[in-house]
């Protein structure tokens, strides 16, 4: 459950950003968690509704973007699309990737009043 | 609770003190004060990296456009838009820095342990101590929810070891990792051992500030562990296979988990050991010696 853990980051720096850019409330919190990013969505997002509670968080609407999984095959040498890790080349069928795309972890946007 | 793991206050215990201090200092201290004069209606990418959790404060004050990230939501006069491209665990990850390069100046190997539990990551350790004690200094970081029977265990071989209780954690974070090498004697020009919570799916995901990733997988476990849970062996530097000794009774398929092992992360070290058996621990203890030799190496 380190899901709950990135939802306390989140509301952390909701709260920071609040008293450096003086804002009351949060409206739209936009999320980027990359497919590959090992973080479940819907328990980020109980997560969130949990830790904003009493915060400048409380009620906000969280979306979450989705980057895809995208990883570089040394075989086929060009980049390609995976859906998990330890998923092979869709081309050759080999597993010489690096993963190069979706693990992305990161607060995009706050749209705020 | 504290951000950065999610434990409850003074839920994480250092060695049977509540531990409601400095693991929350973890403030991070940025806030790099560029301001961006440009129209505020495009689509505003900054180039720089933003691993280290930089937001953009600009001078405390924003107005629509002018701002470090202002962006006018046309039509919402009483709303604005904030981009922040923030990395959520940026501040793990920049204590995490600060830790690794305290230990590197202490020229400390620090290796993060990692496994299910019961994979005997702690006996491997004591083993490895006695293997190697009389030639490196050895100190270790014991992590579990709860009892610190482990760090009594390594403390009996002789060296020294802190025992940190997550509580409720599910993982060790870089903020209890800064605290506990504020708390033990480092061993300086040798190996710090962070034994993490047996846990094969949090862990992963925290930066500690070590040198190395090591995951154990024993063979009384199945041979699609890595498959089952991919992000922890895509983020090690290598896998030891523990408790060889028991092959002979099992039907387990050591090279079926190195293939799968490998389809997740295609340049994993394989370290087979037996802590039970003679010179079982050889080619991980040549490892761990071969890094302390390549550290000295580059540090020269």
């Amino acid at each position: 459950m380190h899901e709950m853990s990135l939802a306390i980051g989140v509301v952390e720096v909701i709260e920071s950003e609040a008293r450096k850019q003086g804002f009351a409330r949060v409206e739209r919190i936009v999320l980027e968690v990359g497919a590959l990013a090992c973080v479940d969505a819907s328990a980020l997002e109980f997560g969130f509704e949990a830790a904003g509670k009493g915060t400048k968080a409380e009620g906000a609407v969280l979306e979450i973007l989705t980057p895809p999984g995208a990883a570089y095959c040394f075989a086929c040498q060009k980049s390609v699309p995976i859906s998990r890790k330890g998923d092979p080349c869709p081309d050759c069928g080999g597993y010489q990737l690096v993963v190069t795309g979706g693990e992305e972890l990161k607060i995009k946007s706050l749209e705020v009043c | 609770m504290c951000t950065v793991c999610g434990c409850g206050d003074g839920e994480t215990r250092i060695e049977g003190a509540a531990h409601d201090h400095a693991h929350h200092a973890h403030e991070h201290g940025h806030s790099h004060g560029h301001s961006h004069a440009h129209d505020h209606d495009h689509g505003h990418s900054h180039d720089h990296d933003h691993h280290h959790g930089h937001s953009h404060g600009a001078d405390g004050s924003l107005d629509f456009g002018a701002g470090a990230a202002g962006v006018h939501v046309s039509g919402q006069s009483q709303t604005r838009l904030i981009e922040i491209e923030q990395n959520i665990l940026a501040k793990n990850d920049e204590i995490a820095a600060r830790n690794r390069a305290r230990l590197e100046a202490a020229g400390i190997i620090a290796i993060n342990l990692m496994s299910s539990p019961g994979s005997g990551k702690t006996t491997l350790l004591v083993e490895t101590i006695q293997a190697l004690k009389d030639r490196l200094p050895i100190a270790v970081i014991e992590g579990d929810q709860q009892t610190s029977s482990d760090a009594a265990r390594i403390r009996e071989t002789g060296v020294p070891a802190l025992q940190i209780n997550t509580g409720k954690g599910c993982h060790l974070d870089a903020g209890m990792v800064s605290v506990a090498l504020d708390h033990m004697p480092l061993p300086e020009g040798g190996i710090l051992f962070i034994e993490n919570v047996g846990n094969l799916v949090c862990p992963a995901g925290f930066d500690l500030g070590e040198a190395r990733r090591v995951v154990l997988a024993s063979v009384t476990e199945g041979e699609d562990k890595p498959l089952k849970y991919p992000e922890m062996f895509a983020t090690a530097d290598a896998m030891v296979i523990s408790k060889t000794d028991l092959l002979p009774h099992l039907t387990f398929d050591v090279e079926a988990l190195v293939a799968n092992a490998r389809k997740v992360r295609p340049r994993l070290d394989i370290l087979r050991t037996s802590s039970t058996s003679p010179d079982g621990l050889g080619t991980w203890v040549r490892w761990l010696e071969g890094l302390a030799g390549q550290l000295r190496h580059a540090a020269e």
